[in-house]
């Protein structure tokens, strides 16, 4: 072993793994900025944002002190407890937007699925970690079992976006586990033949219509293809170089919809300019890789799975945000992570950095 | 692969195995982070100019300017037509999100009526030029103190201050000035035609008729621009660049306004017409056309019904009886044929005729009467103008034939257009044997050849035309085209306006132009003149002609009598003077429609009356022109 992994510097002590940390106060400090920005210099709003990362920050910090065996341990019963929420959700939840997504409990109204996005992925790693790498045919049909019960019942609320990217979360852990390329390969043409019947048979017409737009916005300006033309006007209209801060005319003159959330990329990428977006993807580019990076030091295959997947499903984020926003993907309303104004998202988000951190710092002291 | 499981984890093939799964998940990252990078490249720098154009399209509103309509002034700087400030209440119907509810709502807020909303709906069909429908045209200081109150309950509507034309004399010139009116779908095709669409981007009205319709490109003035940013909701946020309109021009008329009220006046309720004139450069002073109709109904939106009536009355008011009028000279154009007889030695200064009270032509039982019924006995061509003899002229016009008539009175303007500067105007009838032919198909008869003597028959003219022919006596021969511009003001500079001739009546012996008028000097000298008694005591000179046209044709031996037959079968009075007689200053004609009475009777103290009006406003300018050191 190198001489440097031997100390334990009190930035170790306290689960923070310095190079993750300071990424991720870079990219916050980039969300207060655009965030201000996109919501018409509200102080107000920029106000909360700043009391939700800190909350977010700190909420990383306690979760990066839990001893990660315990972790391991509990993933299986919090995954219960989730599940139990998602159905108690279906039993008695509260409906808003013609979605049931939220559970009363007197002091909070909280949203299981968000539970879930850490649950599913702890409990598949605890699962398969169990009997080490690379799971057995058994063992990954009890994973999927694990991973379609809540997929299901989150998809059921319906939220489809959430759980598609729960399903993701679970199919990484899989993935990094060492499942066989061919029954990958299996999986992706069964699905890749199962969109012809979903367009026939399953999908509704206002879906087919979406997917429609999706493909040619143009079809349909004023309609479900108003976001996303002006979404594309406004990140096309910022060039290379950006219109500069607060004076992106697509945003602030509020022709781009839903700006400070789902589309906050646009306003971000119409005042930034291409060399903004290189910057913002390297930020991201750095995140992932350092996510990884704490995946592969780590000791234990749960910790390895964990983390991989939490990064990886962090990516599919971006991924899915940008992709949309830009043209390439269907509008899901999906937020931009880390960037987009909004609570739930961002604290599930931060308490898997948490996670990362625990792992990240975890294994110096293991051989400390 | 398969792994042999054993009890002892293989540490160090986990790590390999995994290790290569994250090189695989690594390799998928980056591709779609330089997939989405590749996209944003294709968007910010290939696409930039594409879309920086539609973020321009969509925050950058180019906002039209209406120039200010060119004022118009009477020959002493009063005001016939401005430009007023009105309150609208305006719609924007796609920033409203419940039409139907707003309008009940407003309806019940400001009081409108139905025909005002069915109007709006007509305009909103019609006016798709416009964001903006106008609901009300003219709040009243009430109704829009009651909307400002609520306007935050009704967004997309809005009060607008605007300028609408406003014609202070109202019908007293309405003939002469024509109205604006709204632009309607010919106007707009006319003017996409003339290429000038672009200059009416923010104008609602147009010159339709008069002088306003004449000169619509010198009023009109240039459209300006602004562009304005604007957000989502079209709110206007700040002005980038404001190119202000170009305001029309000012007309200065040739019209003296009083002059013309008075003339108004002296018409009253009688249908006619009243045209001042100053002989020597066409320049109109008075032109009165009665009925008329108030033209500020037409600038402000004439209601359908307002409409509907002008349009059915019976008298027609719409007619520009002055210029578009068609009435039978009758004895007015008796100096005109002098002169042709004079010309072309048919008559001269002293041959006579002998008149019983009647005509005949050889052969043919057919009496033309002569309207004294007794007859005026021996008589030459001073006194057949003196006492209008009829039958003096029956025989004049056999013997000249129609071909000759024709040919000169062309020139003297009968048959065409004066060319005033108004469209409105018809050539009336100078009846030939070609125009007969063309017109029934039949041939000339020598007995309509007699009628026209006495300008009857086919025979009709516009009073402006009598005007221009009386002129030409003035002038000896010199025939101006009329016109009610005196000049045009460009930002401040006066550009006086092209005085036009048309080409002037020559005569072998310029002595002719004496005798004609020599003798419609004595019509208003002598005692015996037709129109002496109504001139008797005036102090100015003046000389004329009275006329009275019958507008049925009479039976052999039916007696003409004014009071008992229907009205619009009665006389038409006419007079055409000038005064005065030495050094004519104006040119005065009236006509007046069935009357009772005739030119002598109805229309020569009409003449009178204007021309006392006409002299004694004069008389004070030159007593203090006399005064002065």
């Amino acid at each position: 072993m190198l001489p440097e992994q031997q100390q334990t510097s009190w930035l170790q002590r306290l689960h923070i793994d310095p190079p993750l940390f300071l990424a991720l106060l870079a990219i916050s400090v980039v969300s207060l900025f655009t965030v201000y920005s996109a919501s018409g210099e509200s102080i107000a709003m920029t106000e909360r944002q700043v009391i939700r990362v800190g909350a977010a920050f700190v909420a990383m910090f306690v979760i990066a002190q839990i001893p990660l065996d315990s972790v391991q341990r509990w993933s299986l019963p919090i995954f219960s407890v989730g599940l139990v929420l998602l159905v108690a959700v279906l039993l008695v939840g509260e409906s808003s937007k013609g979605a049931q997504r939220w559970l009363n409990l007197g002091v909070a109204t909280i949203q299981p699925s968000e539970l879930m996005k850490l649950a599913v992925p702890m409990a598949i790693a605890w699962f398969i970690a169990e009997q080490g790498m690379p799971p057995t045919l058994t063992r990954l049909a009890g994973a999927f079992l694990l991973l379609i019960i809540p997929v299901l019942m989150i998809a059921n609320q319906p939220d489809l976006g959430t759980s598609l990217l729960i399903a993701c979360s679970g199919i990484f852990v899989l993935f990094l586990a060492g499942m066989s390329w061919r029954l990958i390969g299996f999986f992706a043409v069964a699905i890749g033949s199962f969109i012809p019947v979903l367009w026939m048979f399953l999908m509704r017409d206002y879906q087919r219509q979406r997917v429609l737009t999706f493909l040619d916005p143009e079809r349909d300006p004023l309609g479900a293809g108003y976001q996303i033309i002006q979404s594309k006007i406004a990140i096309g209209s910022g060039g290379i170089e950006g219109k500069g801060w607060l004076q992106g005319t697509q945003s602030q003159l509020e022709f781009l919809p839903e700006r400070h959330t789902d589309f906050i990329f646009s306003v971000f990428s119409e005042e930034f300019g291409l060399l903004g977006v290189v910057g913002l993807f390297a930020l991201y580019g750095f995140i992932i890789f350092r996510g990884m990076i704490i995946a592969m030091r780590a000791q234990r295959v749960y910790q390895k799975l964990l983390a991989g997947s939490l990064t990886l499903t962090f990516f599919i984020y971006v991924m899915v945000n940008v992709g949309m926003v830009s043209g390439l993907l269907p509008v899901v309303g999906v937020p931009l992570p880390l960037i987009s104004y909004g609570g739930t998202s961002m604290v599930t988000l931060f308490a898997g950095f948490g996670l990362l951190m625990a792992i990240a710092t975890n294994r110096r002291l293991v051989h400390a | 692969m398969r792994r042999r499981r054993t009890t002892i984890r293989d540490h160090h093939a986990e790590s390999a195995l995994f290790g290569r799964r994250v090189v695989v998940a690594l390799v998928i990252v980056v591709s779609v982070f330089m997939i989405l990078l590749a996209n944003m490249y294709q968007l910010q720098v290939k696409q930039f100019e594409t879309f920086q154009t539609r973020s321009n399209d969509n925050r950058i509103k180019v906002v039209p300017l209406a120039p200010n309509r060119g004022l118009i002034y009477d020959r002493n700087g009063k005001l016939l037509a401005e430009n007023i400030p009105v309150l609208s209440l305006e719609v924007v119907p796609e920033r409203v999100e419940d039409l139907t509810q707003t309008l009940t709502d407003l309806s019940n807020l400001l009081g409108l009526t139905q025909e005002q909303l069915d109007q709006f709906e007509r305009n909103r069909k019609r006016e798709r030029r416009f964001e903006q429908v106008i609901l009300l045209d003219q709040m009243s200081e009430a109704q829009a103190a009651r909307f400002a109150a609520r306007q935050h309950e009704f967004p997309g509507v809005s009060i607008e201050a605007r300028l609408v034309r406003y014609y202070p004399y109202g019908e007293a010139l309405t003939h002469a000035l024509g109205y604006v009116a709204k632009i309607n779908q010919r106007d707009v095709q006319r003017l996409k035609e003339q290429g000038i669409n672009a200059n009416y981007a923010a104008t609602r009205t147009i010159g339709k008729l008069g002088v306003e319709g004449y000169y619509e490109e010198q009023l009109h003035g240039t459209v300006g621009y602004q562009q304005i940013e604007v957000d989502i909701h079209g709110r206007q946020l700040r002005t980038l660049e404001i190119e202000p309109p170009i305001p029309g021009q000012d007309l200065v008329l040739e019209i003296d306004i009083e002059l013309q009220l008075q003339a108004q006046k002296i018409l009253g309720e009688q249908r006619g017409t009243i045209i001042v004139m100053d002989p020597e450069d066409g320049g109109i002073l008075a032109m009165v056309s009665q009925p008329s109709y108030d033209p500020n109904w037409f600038a402000q939106g004439i209601s359908v019904e307002q409409y509907r009536g002008l349009l059915n009355s019976r008298h027609s008011p719409l007619l520009n009886r002055a210029t578009q009028g068609g009435y039978p000279p009758a004895s007015t154009i008796k100096p005109q044929l002098a002169v042709v007889g004079l010309e072309e030695g048919t008559i001269t200064r002293d041959s006579q005729v002998w008149d019983p009270g009647w005509f005949q032509i050889k052969g043919v039982n057919h009496k033309y009467r002569d309207w004294l019924s007794w007859g005026h006995g021996w008589v030459n061509v001073d006194t057949a103008i003196i006492e209008s003899c009829d039958t003096f002229y029956y025989d004049l016009a056999l013997k000249l034939g129609i071909d000759t008539i024709s040919e000169h009175m062309y020139q003297y303007g009968f048959g065409e257009l004066t060319g005033i500067d108004i469209g409105e105007e018809s050539p009336a009838v100078m009846p030939s044997r070609g125009w007969k032919r063309a017109r029934f198909n039949q041939p000339w008869y020598a007995g309509e050849t007699v009628s026209i003597g006495i300008g009857q028959s086919y025979w009709t003219v516009t009073p402006m035309q009598l005007a221009v022919a009386t002129a030409v006596m003035v002038n000896r021969g010199g025939r101006p085209v009329p016109r009610l511009l005196g000049a045009i003001q460009d930002a401040g500079i006066e550009l006086p306006a092209v005085i036009e001739q048309k080409p002037p009546v020559q005569l072998r012996n310029p002595e002719h132009w004496d005798i004609a008028l020599d003798g419609m000097e004595k019509v208003v000298s002598s005692i015996k003149g037709t129109a002496h008694k109504a001139f008797k005591g005036a102090d100015y000179t003046s000389a004329g002609k009275t006329g009275t046209a019958q507008v049925r044709s009479i039976g052999q031996d039916e007696e003409y009598n004014a009071e008992e037959i229907a009205e619009r079968y009665r006389d038409n009075a006419m007079y055409v003077g000038y005064a005065p007689a030495e050094n004519p200053e104006v040119v005065i004609v009236i006509t007046a429609e069935n009357v009772i009475g005739g030119g002598g009777s109805v229309a020569a103290p009409m003449a009178r009356e204007l021309l006392d009006f006409y002299f004694a406003a004069q008389q004070p300018e030159e007593t203090v022109a006399a005064n002065a050191p």
